[in-house]
């Protein structure tokens, strides 16, 4: 994985929608955009109903991601090409699901839907039907995926890198400034995460930012590149993005996504929590 | 309802008492844009949030008590800055003109 082979332009996007190897989809956190208009031939993936186990707190099952992509039309041979609004971060977070099922070809539309609707792209409101295929998952690569009990033991350790708001890690808000307050019992964050707000990692049109300034930004706020590395944020999602940048744009070779994140870490009894801009002792 | 201003966004449902609501429309030639982006950057300049305009051009945030920069970005335009100021309890409305 690598910015070369991961992240597409609108540009090239618009060249190979008539590409039958390459299958668009668009993933929302308003799971209702895509109904307002989508780009020509992209299937649509709902992240609250179809890539969420509606019982138990999980992703589902790799025989339910099967069928899901089998009945979107999504073979194992396919490209796919992920983009969504709120730059991306549920089509970041939709590029770490597929990985995390082992497909092997997926990309990232650089600066998702706002870029393709700043540059005045063609939307539709045509729902394209595809065949279904018979798609064949992997088993979950843990490789990226960090579950609670590696959060705390990345205390001290670890490079833990939260992507929160600075209010949200703070412990002074407990989701985003403009979204609902909700979720977890206590405010703050993990002792020793270092703040790096997924904001940082792009520009206003929702575009990554260069190489070279991605590095820096990681290298001023203190990551040891040496060292493995969790990202959370609330729900997983904004981590996703910054999962991706340090994993895939920066070729980090240990980095996990804790999609528990700050509602599963913040409900935790008896953790260390710590509150306040700085990050704190073990 | 009373308290929404000629051609602002219905408040209703909205506990005005509890919020610190900065909301309006953007415009360009007197139409409305339904298809621009409006950024609220804090007093530092870093990001808070950022939601589409409606088809009707209106936008609104949920902010906290203080200044803010509202930053909008819209197709074949240059992107304009506009402070405004949030106080719990009261509606600022804004007009964007691009």
């Amino acid at each position: 994985m690598s910015r070369e082979n991961s992240l597409v332009s609108a540009q090239w996007v618009e060249d190979n929608l008539d590409n039958d190897t390459i299958v668009v989809v668009e993933v929302d956190e308003d799971t209702s955009a895509y109904d307002k208009g989508h780009i020509r031939g992209a299937v649509k993936l709902d992240w609250t109903t179809e890539l969420q186990d509606q019982v138990r707190r999980d992703f589902v099952n790799k025989a339910q991601f099967e069928e899901l992509l089998s009945s979107k039309g999504i073979g194992n041979d396919h490209t796919v090409v992920l983009y969504g609004g709120n730059n991306n971060w549920f089509a970041a977070y939709a590029f770490w699901y597929f990985k995390l099922y082992g497909h092997s070809d997926v990309k990232l539309l650089d600066g998702g839907r706002k870029k393709w609707e700043l540059d005045s792209r063609e939307l539709t409101d045509e729902v394209p039907s595809r065949a279904t295929t018979t798609y064949a998952a992997q088993e979950q690569d843990h490789s990226i995926r960090a579950f609670r009990d590696e959060a705390v033991a990345a205390i001290g350790v670890k490079n833990l890198v939260d992507v929160r708001s600075p209010d949200e890690y703070a412990g002074r808000l407990l989701a985003p400034a403009h979204l609902p307050q909700e979720q977890a019992q206590r405010a703050g964050h993990v002792p020793t995460s270092i703040n790096v707000p997924w904001s940082k990692n792009v520009n206003d049109d929702g575009t990554f930012k260069s190489d070279e300034d991605l590095k820096a930004l990681y290298a001023d706020a203190g990551i040891d590149d040496s060292k493995e590395t969790i990202a959370l944020c609330r729900i997983g999602e904004r981590s996703s993005l910054t999962w991706f940048v340090l994993k895939v744009l920066l070729g980090h070779e240990s980095v996990k996504n804790y999609d528990g994140s700050w509602t599963e870490y913040g409900s935790l009894v008896g953790v260390p929590v710590a509150l306040g801009d700085e990050p704190g002792e073990a | 309802m009373c308290g929404a201003t000629a051609g602002g966004l219905s408040l209703d449902g909205v506990n005005v008492a509890k919020e610190a609501v900065i909301q309006g429309q953007v415009t360009r030639e007197g139409e409305p844009v339904g298809n621009a982006y409006v950024r609220l950057l804090d007093r530092t300049g870093e990001f808070t949030a950022e939601v589409p305009t409606s088809a009707t051009g209106h936008f609104r945030f949920f902010a906290n008590d203080g200044e803010w920069t509202l930053r909008t970005l819209a197709p074949k335009a240059e992107p304009t800055d506009r402070k405004v100021v949030a106080q719990t309890g009261s509606v600022a409305e804004v007009t964007i003109t691009l």
